[in-house]
Order: structure tokens, then C-alpha cells, then sequence
């Protein structure tokens, strides 16, 4: 198995290395100019060519990727050509709010979900059935930020159970972290729990219709029994595929909700590096996701084993 | 769950345990965040924008220059009759208007706990008049700016120069903040570091998130001037421990937050959401500034269309300023038509040379001079930007005018970061130019000759975007700067401003301001050029 993880991980490096030339040379192909944001609007054409010589932008683009890439194999991602400051200090300040909320949503994602689609699956075909299809058809069709508006209307500032906005980290203590965590985790979670929720009716429906669930309800199994540990287990490397590939997906999409409920995460700093033109932080925060991606799918690789014993490496 | 607990064996429980160390990990990353601050008076203010450039020298952005005012002085400051008084130093001007001599007040510290010297003044005020225009001038005219003694700065002018105590008191970007001399050595063009001024506030480092949240700490030693406050003038006494700066992207959530309480000060809601807050006794309406905002459309001379004045002022009569502030600002309550581009209410409005129509526009009129001007036809080339809501509204209502009058028009839309670069190009239309673009100004950065960036007719070689040559206002300026009297300032501007007209060198839009929101917790709230957070006590 560490044959498998380390051909894995090295499979990795020219998949970032790709991504990384892409991310670069797509950054300079477009519009914008990193001098201009900082200079403001009355800056002259000598100030601003100043100022792009002073952060490096005035060298050849060849030159300028070959500074990255020697910076970034020296474990440095560069600094922010707006705030000046290291791009690792902005994504240490940022990912902890972002992968906080990403736990608790997929852990209450799963918590509400997999007995949802149980549950719809045991009743196919039935009103439960249906209303709980309804639901994540809802989850998925309203968009999140109304979802986020909704609850902060009525729990935030008609019974006032939590705050709006704002975030605090667990060192501040549990209660604080999960009153402000709360809303935005059930804003986010409403994607998933659909999400997951419908993987999990489907592939637990597939498995119900196979020989060896008759040939225990047959032998008088418990019907909790079947369901949970013959069905359930069966079926859950799709549904594994969907949290993982879901967590990453969280890890990077969490720009509305972020903003809604002002949280200082990453979403919102890819946005701000995007509209300010600022390079490094751009290039950082894609070579951060591409490498949770690929993290995050070799864990959920080396989960199947755990579920599928027929699954060796 | 003990379906899963149960069967787990040996290699799998290994892997379990990778999974369940990551999500630790993951949890204790967030330990990384700095922790929250302890008691004491704190004000909480959501800003227009996020902070991320530090440095209110290098850039004229006005979330630099409102943070500049939390934590830097200046030598002379203005006051609300947009008066230069003394701040840092009294100033004394010989007989003969050629020498400025600037004293500095005792008691004077940087953060650091150094005392203010004049040689830190010196430093200051040079790097300052290398990136603003005023400054620049100022230097023009200077013969030499030294420091006689440790508090004494001597500025000595090759010729008389008039608005001196204005430019040294200059109130919006740029402004001359105060730094130590170490500091104010790094070039122009690079961005200072390190955040050390002798202001009523101190920068707290250790909890700055770019774009998220700044704070400030009351900065104990500082010795406020005993005269009351008045603008950026008088004592600046900080009556809170505390000032949190947090940055909210969405307005919808920091309105919420004003009306629940977990904020006290709103700078800039956006106008359709003002009655969601004007339902709540706690909150009540702060107009931060008495100047307006100009919204204006600048053309770009260099090709056709727009390089025939003609058809310029064919465009600037089409234009009516209301249709364009009701979709703005769309609330008439902060909106006012104005002919002055210097902005109204300021000491030299004047409506000189601005079309009878300027509200209104006049479609009829514009048609018939296309018409006399020869158009043939050639696509007016507008910047659209749709990310910006103060500028969204302006080109799309201006098409409309523009198409009315006879104009063939092209909106192009793209993100303001896009057009910032777009409206550089000095290319012809097919090569990636354009005609037309908007933007806005605050009051103090347009209510004079001197500042006005419209009104730098320098053409190619350092005007505005838009590159009017006109030497004519050029030299006008220059009048302007040796003019002693205010009489004859507002002689010369109104003469600056005709000839402006003439050209149609740009099309001023009229003017609104927001005001701001804030808690009745808070007292003491004072005007300026920029929200100032001095002077305000918090009940708790």
C-alpha cells in the first residue's frame, strides 16, 4: 500500500506542475494590472511603470515563471503584490475558518443525509419517499445565499439564537465556534445533504435488489440489520466518492456563504486576489486546492479498501 | 454507526486513524488565528472596502488614506471652512510669500516612542511630493525644504506659490501623513512596511488580515492640539480603547449586522437598503462628509468620434445628469444635479460654461450638432464595467442618451480591474481602444484646478486618461497656483472651467454622497474629509 500511496503522490507532481504553467501563463494573458490597483486612479504612466518595476512585473514572462518556480521549490509562494504580505501567512490566517466550516458541514451533511437516503430507499416508492426526494430537489435548486439570508432572518435576528456574521476559532472555545459555525454549516449543508442524500438512495436501492440481501431476509435477519450492515456497507464507496470529491469541492466553493456570513476564509480571498490582479496569492491558492484534491481522492482511494474488502492495492 | 465501528481490522484502522488525524489537523490549523481581544471600549466599523495597501502615500485609494488618518498626523490640517491650520506644527510665512517656516508642538511621538523631528517632516513631505500631483507642483516651485533645527522645517520658494498651506493641509488623497524619516526613505514606488506614525491610533500588527480586518489601539502618549475639533483640524482626542475595522463584502450582512448590534458604524450602505436601517431606533443617518461625490464620463480625445470637439459637446448635451444619478444613486433625497466641475457647495463652484441643459439633457440640440459636425457614423466605444455598483448604472444610461442623439454605440462590458487597464491604451478603436468611460471623485480631489485630474491637460505626456492637449488651461493653472486671494482663485477657475466646457474636456454628472450609519451607542461623531474616528465616545 505505500508502493501505491508514494506512485500516487508522485503522479501528483507533474499534475500540479501543469496546473501551476496553465494558472501562470493564463493570470498574464488576461487584463489587469496589479500597479494600477495599488497606484489608484491618478497614478501617471511613469508611476505606475515605477511601481511595475519595483514588484517585477516589467521582466519577461519566461523570467518571471522561473522565479516562481524556483520560489515555490524553496517552499515559498511568493508574497501578495497588493498587501506585501507572504501568501503562506494569508492562507495560514484563512484556511483554518474555511476547513472548519468544511468538517462541520460535511460531518452535519452526513449525520442528516446517509439516514435520509436510507430511509427513502427502505420506503421506495412511498410518500416518504417522495417527500424526502423533494427535499433535496429544494436543497439543490435554492440558491445558497437565500438559504444563508433566510436563516440569519429568522435565527439571527428574529430570535437572535446566533450572531450574523463573523467567525471565531475553537481556541476561543467550543460554544463560541459552534454558535457562529452553526448557520453557515446548515446554509452549506443544504447543497450536500441533497447531494449525498440522493447518492445514497441510489446506490443502496442497486444493492437492495442483489441476491445475498434476499438470502438474509430470508434467514430472518433484522430488517435494521440488513439495511445498515449487509446494504449500507455495500453501497458505500459511491457514496464516499460523493463526500470526498464534495469535500474538496466545499474546501474551494464556499465563496458565497464566506461572504454572507463574513467569514474570513479562503473563498473570499481567492476573490479579492482575482479582482485585484494580485498573481502570487492567485497562484497559491489554486497550487493549495489542485494539491487538496489530490489529497483528498487518495484518501477516499485508500477508504474503499476499508469498505470493499474485494479492493486491494 | 456501530456497523462501521465493529468490522474495522487492523490495516483499515490504520487507515481510520489517517483520516481522523487529518481532520485534528485540520481543526488545529484554525488555532492559527490570532485570539479575541480583551475588554475595554471598542469600536466595531464596517469600511467601504477592505484594507490591503498599508501605504497612503504610494496610492490614492481611499480605504489607505481613511487608515492614513488613524494613525498618521500632518503638519497642517484643514477645518471645515476648508481653512490650513496648524496640527503638527505652527507656520509662519515671510513677508515676501517666498519662505514657509513650520514649528513643530512639543510633546510629539511616533508609536515607537521616538521623538517627532523635523528631518522625519523633511523626509516625509519629499516622498509624498513624488507620487501627488499637487505635491509635485509644490516642488516645482520650492527652492529648498530642509530641517534648520530638530523642530524647525523651512520650506523657501523660487517664486510665490498660493496655495502652499493648502497643499501642505491637503485633506484627501494623497495625503502628507507624517512618517519617521526611516520609513520615509523607501522609494516612492515601493510600498512601506512597517506602520509607525504619531496619529491618535496605533497600528496593531499582530491581528491585520488583508482585506478582512485592521485594528487600531488608542496610542497613550499622543497629545491632542487644545482647540475643539473641527475636519481634520483641533484636538483629535481618542476616547475608545479600540477601533476594529471589519471588512464585510456583502452589505446585506453587514446592514444585519448594524441592526443586531454586532457593529457600530456602517461607512458606506448602499442607498436601497438605507430604509431597512431607518426602521430601527437604534440606528440613526451620519453624513460623514459635507462634500459631494462627482460622478463624470470621460472621452477619449486621440480618434474618432470623439477627437472633434463638435461631436464631443453633441455627446455632453445628450447626457442630462438626473437620468443618470436616478439610476445610480436612485434615491433624489442624496442626489443633486451639479454644473461645477469643482463640485457644488465648495469654495470655487461656479456654473461657467456648462450647457443650460446639464440636468435635463438636451437630445434636439445634440442631434443637430452631430449633424453640423459631420458624424459618419464611427462607434462610440463605451467601457462598461458590471462589477462596480457605482459605476455599473453610468454607460448603460448613457448609451441610451448617446443612441438617441444619433450615436452609434458599443457597450463593452468587463470587470473594473479590465477597464482600469482598458482606458490606458492609447490604441485606435480597432486595436483594443475606446471612447467613452466613467468614474467618480470625492469633493476634495476635484474641487480645485490644482487637484482636478480632468483638468491636467498635459495631452499624451501625462494627462489624463482621455489625453486633452490643451496648453491653454495648462498655463491657466499656473495662474491659478500665483493667485494670492480666493477672489482670484475663483477668477481664474471660472476661467479654467469655461474653456474646460469649451473642450468638453470631460462631462461632470452631478454629485451624491451616502451617509453613513451608526449605533446611538456612539456620540461625538465629527465631519471631514474622511470618516474619522477621534472625538467619539462609546456608551455601553
Amino acid at each position: 500500500m505505500l508502493a501505491y500511496v508514494l506512485r500516487r503522490v508522485l503522479a501528483a507532481i507533474p499534475v500540479m506542475g501543469v496546473v501551476a504553467l496553465f494558472v501562470f501563463l493564463l493570470l498574464r494573458l488576461t487584463p489587469g494590472d496589479p500597479a494600477a490597483i495599488i497606484a489608484g486612479d491618478t497614478a501617471t504612466p511613469a508611476q505606475l511603470e515605477a511601481i511595475r518595476t519595483s514588484l517585477g512585473l516589467d521582466k519577461p514572462i519566461p523570467v518571471q515563471f522561473l522565479t516562481w518556480i524556483s520560489q515555490l521549490a524553496h517552499g515559498d509562494l511568493g508574497t501578495s503584490l497588493i498587501s506585501k504580505t507572504p501568501v503562506t501567512t494569508l492562507i495560514g490566517q484563512r484556511l483554518g475558518p474555511t476547513l472548519n466550516l468544511a468538517l462541520v458541514t460535511m460531518v452535519l451533511s452526513i449525520l442528516i443525509a446517509v439516514p435520509m437516503g436510507v430511509l427513502a430507499a427502505w420506503k421506495h416508492g412511498t410518500l416518504i419517499d417522495n417527500l424526502v426526494m423533494a427535499l433535496c430537489v429544494l436543497g439543490f435548486s435554492v440558491p445558497v445565499f437565500v438559504i444563508g439570508y433566510v436563516l440569519i432572518q429568522v435565527f439571527a435576528i428574529n430570535l437572535r439564537w446566533f450572531p450574523v456574521q463573523g467567525f471565531s476559532t475553537i481556541a476561543n472555545g467550543i460554544g463560541p465556534f459552534a454558535q457562529r459555525a452553526t448557520l453557515p454549516a446548515f446554509t452549506l449543508a443544504s447543497i450536500y445533504v441533497a447531494l449525498i442524500a440522493r447518492m445514497t438512495r441510489a446506490s443502496l436501492l442497486d444493492v437492495l435488489g442483489e441476491d445475498y440481501i434476499r438470502t438474509a431476509r430470508a434467514k430472518g435477519v433484522a430488517e435494521r440489520i440488513v439495511l445498515f450492515r449487509h446494504a449500507l456497507r455495500n453501497s458505500a464507496v459511491p457514496i464516499l466518492t460523493v463526500i470526498g470529491t464534495g469535500f474538496a469541492l466545499l474546501i474551494s466553493g464556499v465563496v458565497v456563504t464566506e461572504s454572507v456570513f463574513n467569514i474570513p476564509g479562503l473563498g473570499r480571498l481567492i476573490v479579492d486576489a482575482v479582482l485585484a490582479r494580485d498573481y502570487p496569492v492567485i497562484q497559491g491558492l489554486i497550487l493549495l486546492t489542485s494539491g487538496i484534491y489530490v489529497f483528498i481522492n487518495l484518501m477516499v482511494d485508500l477508504s474503499y479498501s476499508l469498505l470493499d474488502p474485494r479492493i486491494r492495492y | 454507526m456501530n456497523w462501521f465501528k465493529t468490522e474495522v481490522s487492523g490495516p483499515r484502522r490504520k487507515a481510520l486513524k489517517t483520516l481522523t488525524m487529518a481532520s485534528v489537523l485540520a481543526l488545529g490549523l484554525s488555532s492559527l488565528a490570532p485570539a479575541a481581544h480583551a475588554a475595554g471600549t471598542t469600536i466595531r466599523a464596517v469600511m467601504h472596502s477592505g484594507l490591503r495597501v498599508l501605504d497612503p502615500i504610494i496610492t490614492t485609494a481611499h480605504i489607505t488614506r481613511n487608515h492614513g488618518y488613524m494613525i498618521y498626523d500632518t503638519l497642517l490640517s484643514m477645518d471645515a471652512n476648508y481653512k490650513p491650520q496648524p496640527q503638527m506644527a505652527e507656520y509662519k510665512v515671510s513677508d515676501d510669500g517666498l519662505t514657509y517656516t513650520l514649528t513643530l508642538r512639543d510633546g510629539l511621538l511616533w508609536h515607537d516612542g521616538t521623538p517627532v523631528t523635523a528631518e522625519d517632516c523633511v523626509a516625509s513631505l519629499k516622498r509624498w511630493a513624488q507620487r501627488d500631483t499637487g505635491g509635485q507642483m509644490l516642488m516645482d516651485y520650492a527652492e529648498s525644504l530642509t530641517a534648520a533645527d530638530a523642530k524647525t522645517i523651512v520650506l523657501k520658494l523660487k517664486k510665490p506659490f498660493g496655495p502652499t498651506l493648502e497643499m501642505l493641509a491637503k485633506p484627501s488623497s494623497v495625503v502628507p501623513f507624517m512618517m519617521p524619516k526611516r520609513i520615509a526613505e523607501t522609494p516612492a514606488s515601493e510600498s512601506i512596511t512597517d506602520q509607525i506614525g504619531s496619529g491618535p491610533f496605533k497600528f496593531v500588527k499582530a491581528e491585520f488580515q488583508p482585506g478582512v480586518k485592521v485594528v487600531y489601539e488608542k496610542f497613550d502618549k499622543y497629545v491632542p492640539r487644545k482647540e475643539p475639533p473641527s475636519w481634520t483640524a483641533g484636538g483629535k482626542v481618542a476616547y475608545v480603547d479600540r477601533v476594529e475595522w471589519v471588512n464585510m463584502p456583502d452589505a446585506q450582512t453587514a446592514l444585519n449586522a448594524i441592526n443586531n448590534g454586532e457593529i457600530d458604524y456602517m461607512e458606506a450602505p448602499p442607498v436601497d437598503l438605507l430604509p431597512l436601517a431607518e426602521a430601527n431606533p437604534d440606528i440613526k443617518k451620519f453624513r460623514w462628509t459635507p462634500l459631494n461625490t462627482q460622478t463624470m464620463g470621460q472621452m477619449n480625445v486621440l480618434y474618432p468620434p470623439f477627437d472633434n470637439v463638435k461631436i464631443r459637446r453633441a455627446a455632453m448635451l445628450a447626457l442630462g445628469q438626473n437620468d443618470v444619478l436616478a439610476a445610480l444613486i436612485g434615491n433624489p433625497e442624496y442626489f443633486a444635479a451639479c454644473p461645477s466641475m469643482y463640485g457644488c457647495g465648495v469654495p470655487l463652484s461656479t456654473d461657467a460654461g456648462a450647457p443650460k441643459t446639464f440636468a435635463t439633457g438636451d437630445i434636439k440640440a445634440a442631434q443637430a450638432l452631430l449633424k453640423e459636425a459631420g458624424y459618419d457614423g464611427t462607434p462610440v466605444v463605451i467601457l462598461q464595467p458590471t462589477d462596480v455598483i457605482t459605476v455599473a448604472p453610468q454607460p448603460v444610461v448613457a448609451a441610451q442618451a448617446l443612441r438617441n442623439a444619433g450615436f452609434k454605440v458599443t457597450l463593452q462590458p468587463m470587470d473594473w480591474q479590465t477597464l482600469v487597464t482598458r482606458r490606458a491604451s492609447q490604441a485606435p478603436l480597432a486595436e483594443g481602444g475606446w471612447s467613452l468611460f466613467f468614474t467618480n471623485w470625492i469633493g476634495a480631489e476635484v474641487w480645485t484646478p490644482l487637484v482636478n485630474p480632468m483638468l491636467n491637460t498635459r495631452g499624451k505626456k501625462g494627462g489624463f486618461f482621455g489625453w486633452l492637449d490643451d496648453p491653454e488651461i495648462i498655463k491657466m493653472r499656473e495662474e491659478f497656483a500665483a493667485a494670492k486671494t480666493l477672489d482670484e482663485q475663483k477668477a481664474v477657475a471660472t476661467k479654467i472651467q469655461q474653456r474646460a466646457y469649451d473642450d468638453a474636456a470631460y462631462v461632470p454628472l452631478g454629485s451624491y454622497y451616502i451617509p453613513a450609519l451608526y449605533r446611538t451607542s456612539l456620540s461625538g461623531l465629527i465631519q471631514g474629509p474622511a470618516p474619522l474616528f477621534w472625538n467619539i465616545k462609546k456608551a455601553n
